[in-house]
């Protein structure tokens, strides 16, 4: 691959130690790809030298040392030996992280685990990285604009940043923007190329789409139906909102690897069916109707049987301060039902808002809990018990319950708010 | 008399040599949330080798999908000693590129044949990174 000259002196050391190892897993990766080059960012969104306590353990035994750097230097940037980590060259942020901040207790974790995550978000902050700790940065201080390149993980924030935002990103990976916040490079490849975000396949969308679960569905079915390629969607869909494009997007990622769309008329690449499919004729033609649309929702809902809800999720991707305000106004002056718990979460910038609102406080008196940071999938925390969790996010409802062992209902906020009052799902397609 | 050999050539991702018995799956697989990197186990609930384990194997796959934890996944894996022995895929994203990379298993891609369609659980598999080269000796 073309170095740069720049490039070529990190690589050889002038930016000391730990560019010069960014670098080197920068090039083995874009080697790896078959990429020519690299383009410089100055947006990165990841999850720098973060820590669980198995990496504290492996390496504390393995390494002897298991402080920041040594974790960002073996893990993040897979290096042979610890170097030190100097401050962060690009701007980025931290997205999401394992708990959150205050009630930690109550998704089981430890003492220990609790000191790691701030001595870890102080060397974080000593590092210049933004504390976002959200997979919406988005929402919380980091929005990208159009033509922008940037070197962000997290698959839902991935597909926003690229299709409604119209700024460029491949879905980086943890060691990636590690390496990425050092250097300020990322490789040259995929969806920072023009000719890499034309739409392949045409999706003509037959049922009318508004509810924010409606457009869910629809993006668990693109998810299948294109796997990781780019649809460009037309027909019967009204005008998406954030919270819309932030389901949407988040469930097509999840359910294929959807990166990037585009809606024509809507979408910043997709003022016209030629703009959204560029050179490229639809590689096929997809029609989503009332049967796609029942077949997402039971596949959704096939490991729900149980019809008493013991859990309720709320806030994936994390809710914005809009959503806030809906859940609040659902449930002021009402009580959580005694055999279920109801959590929301959503980002320490966002809760700022909500406190100053009175949302958080409303949702506490009815028996809920705001938190921040993080959600049940990433922290892999369910109420202690929990055999039967509602959720109202297609990705949630895809990851969750094979990964803590549970039974899942899917269905609207409203959905999921009746079960957290009532205890028992009586959700529905309607 | 001797097992049938196939031999596919592609280009290395990641170098080194080693051999194993072939799991293969026709599905793409998820990393995060997909795989259970303690076991080495496939956990998506709909997945045609849910519950089967990638351990010490050659993995061929079509590639990954879904979260951007892929390469923290599998990544976790080499440190949990679940790894795969060796991967040999298709399709080529920026997921299996870093995960392939920061797992140090050897690694090939863009092969003369459809590895999907010649390889077979149970085969025995030796994947040459550097060269590129897939050696494919069929279990019957």
């Amino acid at each position: 691959m073309r170095l740069t000259s720049d490039e070529q002196a990190m690589l050889d050391g002038a930016g000391g130690p730990a560019r010069q190892k960014a670098m080197d897993l920068l090039v083995r990766y874009a080697e790896a790809l078959g990429a020519e080059a690299f383009v410089d960012t100055n947006n990165v969104a990841g999850v720098p030298g973060s820590s669980t306590l198995f990496l504290k353990n492996y390496y504390q035994q393995h390494a002897g040392q298991s402080d920041y750097e040594a974790i960002y230097s073996l893990y993040d940037l897979d290096a042979d030996e610890i170097v030190a980590v100097p401050r962060a060259n690009a701007y980025c942020c931290h997205l999401q992280g394992g708990m959150d901040p205050d009630n930690w207790a109550e998704l089981g974790m430890t003492e220990e685990a609790h000191a790691h995550f701030q001595q870890d978000e102080a060397q974080v902050a000593a590092r210049g990285i933004q504390i976002l700790k959200t997979c919406t940065p988005y929402l919380a201080g980091n929005l990208p604009v159009k033509g922008q390149h940037c070197a962000w993980m997290e698959s839902s924030a991935v597909v926003f940043c690229n299709s409604v935002l119209g700024a460029r990103t491949n879905t980086e990976g943890r060691e990636s923007t590690s390496a990425a916040t050092l250097t300020g490079k990322i490789p040259d490849w995929g969806l920072h190329r023009v000719e890499c975000r034309y739409g392949t396949y045409h999706i003509e969308v037959g049922v009318p789409v508004t509810s924010v679960m409606d457009w869910g569905l629809l993006g668990y079915f693109i998810g299948y139906a294109v796997e990781e390629n780019i649809p460009v969607v037309s027909g019967h869909v009204s005008q998406p909102d954030l919270i819309r494009h932030k389901h949407f997007g988040a469930a097509a990622a999840s359910s294929g690897g959807v990166e990037m769309y585009h809606i024509v008329g809507i979408t910043p690449e997709a003022a016209t069916p030629e703009m959204a499919f560029g050179p490229h004729k639809p590689v096929a033609t997809i029609g989503y109707g009332q049967a796609d649309r029942q077949q997402m929702y039971d596949r959704l809902n096939s490991v729900g049987h149980d019809p008493h809800v013991d859990y309720v999720m709320l806030g994936c991707p994390h809710a914005s301060i809009e959503q806030m305000w809906e859940v609040a106004k659902l449930l002021e002056g009402k009580k959580i039902h005694g055999g279920c718990r109801l959590w929301v979460f959503t980002s320490r910038s966002v809760k700022t808002i909500a406190d100053l609102n009175g949302y958080t406080r409303v949702i506490q008196d009815a028996g809920g809990l705001v938190m921040t940071d993080t959600c049940s999938a990433i922290s892999r925390a369910v109420p202690k018990g929990t055999k039967v969790v509602a959720l109202d996010s297609a990705k949630q409802a895809h990851y969750l319950p094979a990964m803590v062992g549970v039974e899942a209902w899917f269905g609207s906020t409203e959905d999921c708010i009746q079960a957290a009052l009532n205890g028992r799902w009586n959700g529905g397609l309607r | 008399m001797s097992a049938k050999k196939i031999v596919l050539r592609g280009r290395k991702v990641v170098g080194g040599c080693a051999e194993g018995e072939a799991l293969v799956t026709k599905e793409t697989i998820s990393g995060w949330g997909g795989i259970d990197p303690m076991t080495g186990t496939v956990i998506e609930t709909h997945h045609e080798l849910h519950g089967v384990s990638f351990r010490d194997r050659v993995l061929v796959f079509p590639g990954a999908k879904g979260s951007s934890g892929w390469s923290n996944a599998f990544h976790m894996t080499r440190l949990a000693g679940t790894a795969p022995k060796a991967m040999v895929f298709n399709r080529m994203n920026t997921k299996i590129a870093l995960g392939a990379v920061v797992t140090h298993a050897p690694t090939v891609t863009d092969l003369d044949q459809d590895p999907l369609a010649v390889v077979e659980t149970g085969d025995w598999v030796r994947v040459d990174g550097d060269r590129g080269i897939v050696e494919v000796t069929k279990k019957r």
